[in-house]
């Protein structure tokens, strides 16, 4: 609480300082949501750059949370601190803490297994990443992994994920064709079946439209909106349009630190932040 | 909320805002001039002056319609977000409160055509024409208000506006008297009671222009902040 309002007071102009932690410290207090996740005081450098600087931000149960900034801002960074991403490439280091509730487990504590926590917290990301196989085995592989080998459980779960990423009236007649054969919209719902296949708790979006025409970020928001119901999102996106459309909160990163955090509807109509203003009016900072 | 706003990074978004302000400005300005002429007409009995105003006011809608074309547009091709969102939604309500302020002073004017013909004492006009003084810097706060962004000389203009209520009804017990001190006195009394009452509805009008400044600068409303801001 007390952290929060430190850290945006540290990045403000002293005459914006007052506003600032005023804002976001109601902002994090008036969260009417039970939390999935929370994020304190978390610090990562990639070697000597230090890409996140005390950053603290609740996840809400079962809504969506935007992560919007400028490139270079640490959203990206941030995303992937979730899963431990950053672990497959030597010298970089977390600092602080993300846990993940009920239990409160600090999935970025070295004593806890990454690919523990990756079974817990899937990704898609901006551009779709089939692997080279079939449809079928695209959904299957994360199930196998889990060691679910039994064909009809397999054939039950890839039919009911492929029906909630709103891709199975195209592909049930082809399942065994490859997955390049998809177009870029149909791949990236596959990528986001796979990722929904081993029932995972939260779901990080990195861009998950960039690479999409209209109508396909539309089937992919749709679904996001249908997601919701069961599990948390948390989404990094570059489209203000679709920070403001598709989530329930969401967080304004500057250069590695949470400017301002605030229910979606307050962020996007009176931001409390003077920088917030200028990035989603899309003005000078 | 800082009241003067950095520059948007495209220069033809900056200009369609800058542009849609100065239509209200240039609007407002008309409107202003309608009431006044409108006034006028009712207090000189000018014949060429009152159809002037009525003619004035198909001028008016015109702007308006200018107006909500921007706005339309800036929402459709912009998708303008926070302080210029206010601002284009706020412009839409300021377009529609000066338009029904138009129609006013359209009033004022047609009761100037009707009244012309009857022979009306100068001590009945008193009362009106203080009206219309008070109502018509209540329309130029408000606008200025609006079109400089500040809050606070919103809430000022929305407090003056009992004083245009209190004036109404000192008005309106004024013109009761001279109704019953001789009943020939009715039909003119009558009239003028009608363009009180229009005076008394652009003092309204300036309220809610006021009130959409209060929200263009602040993202509140006032009504609620005045709430929560007196005591229990």
């Amino acid at each position: 609480m007390t952290d929060i309002a430190a850290t945006a007071s540290e990045f403000a102009a002293p005459e914006e300082a007052a506003t600032v932690s005023a804002h976001t410290a109601d902002a994090s207090i008036s969260i009417p949501h039970a939390l999935r996740a929370e994020v304190r005081n978390l610090s990562f450098w990639y070697k000597e750059f230090q890409a996140l600087k005390g950053i603290q931000l609740p996840i809400a149960d079962r809504k969506v949370t935007a992560l919007i900034g400028a490139s270079g801002c640490g959203k990206s960074t941030l995303l992937r601190c979730f899963n431990r991403m950053h672990d497959l490439y030597a010298g970089n280091r977390y600092d602080g803490e993300i846990v993940l509730k009920p239990e409160g487990e600090n999935i970025v504590s070295r004593s806890v297994d990454p690919i523990l926590v990756r079974m817990r917290v899937g990704m898609v990301f901006q551009k779709p990443n089939p692997f080279p196989k079939s449809i079928y085995e695209n959904v299957a592989a994360g199930l196998r992994i889990r060691g679910i080998n039994k064909r009809s459980a397999l054939d039950e779960r890839v039919e009911q994920v492929l029906r909630q990423a709103a891709l199975w009236n195209e592909v049930k007649d082809r399942l065994d064709s490859s997955a390049y054969d998809l177009s870029g919209g149909q791949q990236q719902r596959l990528c986001i079946a796979r990722t929904l296949a081993p029932e995972p708790e939260l779901i990080l979006l990195d861009e998950p439209t960039s690479a999409l025409d209209p109508i396909a970020t539309a089937v992919i928001e749709e679904l996001v909106d249908e997601l919701r119901k069961n599990v948390t999102i948390i989404i990094v996106t570059h489209s203000m349009q679709q920070a403001a459309r598709i989530s329930d909160y969401c967080a304004f990163m500057h250069l590695g630190q949470l400017i301002e955090f605030g229910e979606t509807e307050q962020m996007f109509t009176n931001p409390g932040n003077v920088k917030t203003q200028d990035y989603i009016t899309g003005r000078f900072g | 909320m800082a009241t003067t706003l950095n520059e948007h990074i495209v220069t033809s978004y900056e200009d369609e805002l800058t542009n849609l302000n100065k239509i209200i400005s240039e609007m407002g300005g008309m409107v202003e001039q309608a009431i006044t002429e409108g006034a006028s007409a009712l207090l000189k009995l000018d014949h060429q002056q009152a159809q002037d105003v009525r003619q004035f006011d198909k001028r008016i809608d015109e702007i308006q319609q200018r107006i909500n074309d921007a706005a339309v547009s800036i929402i459709a091709r912009r998708q303008p977000m926070a302080a210029d969102l206010r601002m284009v939604v706020t412009a839409i309500q300021v377009a529609n409160d000066l338009e029904r302020t138009g129609d006013m002073a359209k009033q004022l004017a047609k009761r100037a055509l009707q009244i012309e013909s009857l022979n009306l004492a100068p001590k009945f006009y008193n009362g009106v024409k203080h009206m219309k003084d008070l109502v018509a810097r209540q329309l130029q706060a408000a606008l200025d208000a609006y079109l400089t962004r500040d809050s606070k000389a919103a809430i000022d203009v929305c407090s003056r506006d009992d004083e245009v209520d209190a004036i109404y009804n000192s008005l309106f017990r004024e013109l009761l008297t001279y109704m019953m001190e001789d009943p020939r006195n009715i039909t003119q009394c009558t009239h003028l009671l009608f363009c009180a009452k229009s005076l008394e509805r652009v003092g309204d009008h300036a309220t809610n222009i006021a009130e959409a400044a209060y929200y263009l600068e602040t993202g509140r409303h006032l009504g609620a902040d005045e709430q929560q801001r007196q005591p229990r």
